[in-house]
């Protein structure tokens, strides 16, 4: 079977588009103690006959989205598709939400997990042959949804660990692959490189949303040493202005606290989305490998039996000749319907490959850019209410005397 | 554009400038240029290099003359100190080879920056402190003080002096036992009474407002340092530009209301000094008249304690006076400085955030239109 040309599949992608909106609100924590948990409002908008009605809601848990991956991620005819990782437990954070959700550090991490399983869900639903999965119709239809077991194995790192474990497993082979092009080689590298990238970069942003807050504390603490000196002064007029720049200070303390929620929701998170997803992208590269595995495997033992049958043909036992045959016959068939279906899986999953990275390319380009859109915007705000401030208190400096 | 304004008098008649320093290793060679009209110097126009110490050694002896007593004394500028922009060359090249050319690069140039506006505060807080003392009426005229501008040779002979350093050193260590003696003593004056409390308390409150400032500016410069690293990872315009951004911003600030409130914490200890040494020569009166009071009752020695009396209280009214005068003048200088500085940083930031504006406004543009 010949591969289609790159062509004609980018021009089978730009006819992919879709009409359906999800979003994840309203996080409310059920139950107390250690059994606790927070159920959150998953709400679906579209247009395609294919659901029940135009909107409708349903309640679901973490556990709930990470068993739609585990569902998803097992499916023969899924592979080689690029399924969107889930947001990652966190015991520590679960735990500080079951005692009580209403510290700043609970909440962040609430909203924080909400935003993540909304970007999920988006990236699901927008993908082709995800949105087609019975399973991911009932995670958004279905009232009662029965509640996903082994989900254990995607703890913290444990999704990431789980890839490269499969990595290493294709590094061992012996049979080493010989590729006819080396699109997927090349491919392969550049989204190794990418994710190291990704990394780096991600650590120097965690380190800015740090530096952001640690200014929050510095700025609000100066602000309020700022107000004493002013109380000392007894220059009245300079007595006034400097309470005043207490107030612009307080001010601008408000604005950080803005711009480290902008750094850490906007561009971190979108980091840390990218990196695990690009761990995805790794592992359809592997399954493909796999496939190839599969496939090299059964040939070389069609190739045992034809050597079996070849033997026992020259062994020349005329009365067991007959039988013998029949039983070779059947399991050289066998075999060899074999080796054509997996040759077909391996053809069929490449082309999954290249149309799935090429789709993946796309969103990405996509999601950065209106991302990163999104964070200058915020930033620009911020520097317009900067001038406004400093604007106001000018005047006040200018009238000490 | 000089970082803190004092309001400075500037005579023609005595105008002082540094208009080159140099600096080598640890130490930096100042070059003190004046331009006089006065005929007590010996040229019209000279230029001296001075060290830090010799600065040092000028503002002692001013401080530990007698006749000085009763005014302030401007604060000795601060050492120069390299400590954090050196601190910060290290590490960068013992990182170097983690990181990019091009984000070595930058962070280079980012510590360069730094160095140089160390380099300029330095400049500034010295050439200030001499400006300070031409444009005061009585200490300009200082004989000690014609030396240090005018002295072509080496200034170290004289401030090895051990003697002069020594009882620098003493007299700093019974300042902080006297600081008591200020509030102890029972004032006279109302002036100086509300002088005290007033600068007591305005001295702890700029103490702590300028490590306050100092810290937040810390935590800017380490978030200039980030967006360079975030830059130099990121293959997209928009990060580039907002570096430059947020980092001069950073050093602006910090030498805009950092530097205001750390030269004012020191010219308030400057301030409070005078109203130490008004102290003791209070202290000193009263305790001569005690003396006298106990002369008169032993009938024995009664001369020389009247005369003892009167000076103490000649001394301390004339500590009075020029006090007064100096604490007002220095009420007033504070308020125009202040002023001065809070005009221009508002109008500083404003400056940046419309720069801000503009530069991040056209990455979006520029995003956008893709």
């Amino acid at each position: 079977m010949e591969p289609t040309s790159l062509e004609q599949l980018e021009e089978e992608e730009a006819k992919d588009s879709f009409d359906v909106d999800v979003a994840v609100t309203n996080p409310e924590k059920i139950g107390d103690g250690m059994n606790a948990y927070v159920a959150y409002k998953v709400s679906t908008r579209t247009s395609l006959p294919m659901f029940r009605s135009k909107t409708f809601s349903v309640r679901r848990r973490f556990s709930d989205f990470l068993g739609l991956y585990e569902k998803l991620s097992v499916k023969q005819s899924l592979h080689g598709c690029v399924i969107p990782p889930p947001p990652e437990k966190s015991v520590v954070g679960m735990t500080k939400v079951k005692v009580g959700m209403d510290d700043p550090s609970s909440v962040e991490f609430v909203e924080r997990r909400r935003a993540a399983l909304e970007r999920y869900l988006q990236r699901v639903v927008s993908h082709p042959s995800l949105l087609q999965d019975p399973d991911v119709r009932e995670f958004l239809e279905r009232d009662d949804l029965p509640r996903a077991v082994n989900t254990q194995a995607l703890s913290g790192a444990g999704f990431l660990k789980m890839i490269n474990k499969a990595s290493d497993a294709v590094n061992k082979m012996t049979i080493k692959m010989n590729e006819s092009d080396t699109w997927f080689e090349d491919k392969f590298q550049e989204v190794e490189n990418e994710e190291q990238q990704l990394r780096k970069l991600h650590a120097v942003v965690d380190s800015l949303v740090n530096h952001r807050k640690e200014l929050c504390g510095n700025t609000a603490v100066f602000a309020k040493s700022m107000a004493m000196l002013g109380n000392s002064e007894d220059n009245t007029a300079l007595s006034r202005a400097l309470s005043q720049l207490a107030e612009v200070e307080d001010k601008m303390e408000q604005l950080h606290q803005e711009q480290a929620a902008s750094d850490f929701f906007i561009f971190a998170e979108l980091l840390a989305d990218y990196i695990r997803l690009l761990g995805a992208v790794r592992g359809c590269f592997d399954q493909r490998m796999r496939a190839w595995q599969r496939w090299q495997e059964a040939q070389s033992t069609l190739q045992k039996k034809r050597e079996a049958e070849a033997k026992l043909l020259w062994a020349n036992k005329p009365d067991k000749l007959q039988q013998a045959k029949e039983e070779i016959a059947e399991v050289t068939n066998t075999w060899e319907a074999r080796v054509t279906q997996y040759e077909r899986d391996f053809d069929r999953i490449g082309m999954t490959v290249r149309k799935e990275v090429l789709r993946f390319e796309k969103e990405k380009a996509k999601d950065f850019k209106s991302q990163i859109i999104k964070y200058l915007e915020a930033m620009l705000q911020s520097q317009q209410r900067l001038i406004k401030f400093w604007e106001a208190f000018l005047p006040e400096a200018k009238a000490i005397a | 554009m000089r970082s803190v304004s004092v309001d400075l008098n500037n005579d023609a008649s005595l105008l002082i400038d540094i208009p080159d320093a140099l600096c080598e290793r640890d130490k930096v060679k100042f070059t003190v240029h004046t331009k006089t009209t006065l005929s007590s110097f010996q040229k019209p126009e000279f230029s001296v290099p001075r060290q830090h110490e010799d600065f040092i050694w000028l503002h002692d002896t001013l401080v530990e003359t007698e006749d000085y007593a009763g005014l302030i004394i401007p604060p000795a500028p601060p050492k120069p100190d390299f400590e954090s922009p050196r601190e910060k060359m290290h590490k960068l090249g013992e990182g170097e080879a983690t990181m990019t050319k091009e984000e070595y690069t930058k962070m280079k140039q980012e510590l360069e920056a730094e160095y140089l506006a160390v380099f300029k505060k330095t400049v500034q807080v010295h050439e200030i402190f001499l400006q300070r003392l031409s444009s005061h009426p009585i200490l300009s005229k200082d004989r000690n003080f014609q030396i240090f501008l005018e002295y072509d040779q080496d200034l170290s002979v004289r401030r090895k002096n051990a003697k002069e350093m020594f009882g620098g050193f003493f007299k700093n260590m019974v300042k902080s036992a006297d600081e008591v003696l200020i509030s102890g003593v029972k004032e006279v004056d109302d002036f100086f009474e509300q002088e005290k409390t007033f600068l007591l308390d305005y001295y702890s409150k700029i103490k702590d407002s300028t490590a306050k400032a100092e810290k937040m500016t810390r935590s800017h410069k380490n978030i200039a340092d980030d967006y360079i690293h975030i830059s130099a990872t990121l293959n997209s315009i928009s990060a580039d530009d907002s570096t430059k951004v947020e980092g001069r911003v950073a050093s602006d600030q910090e030498l805009k209301l950092t530097e205001l409130l750390r030269y004012y914490m020191r010219d308030i200890q400057a301030a409070k000094d005078l109203l130490y040494r008004r102290a003791r020569a209070l202290a000193d009166y009263e305790n001569s008249n005690k003396a006298l009071d106990k002369a008169r009752l032993k009938s024995k020695d009664i001369p020389q304690a009247e005369e003892h009396q009167q000076q103490c209280l000649q001394k301390f009214d004339k500590l009075s006076e020029s006090g007064k005068k100096e604490l007002t003048g220095f009420k007033g200088r504070r308020v125009v400085a202040f002023r001065k500085n809070l005009i221009e940083m508002a109008e500083l930031e404003i400056k940046h955030a419309k720069n801000n504006v503009t530069l991040l406004q056209g990455c979006i543009d520029l995003l956008k239109s893709n």
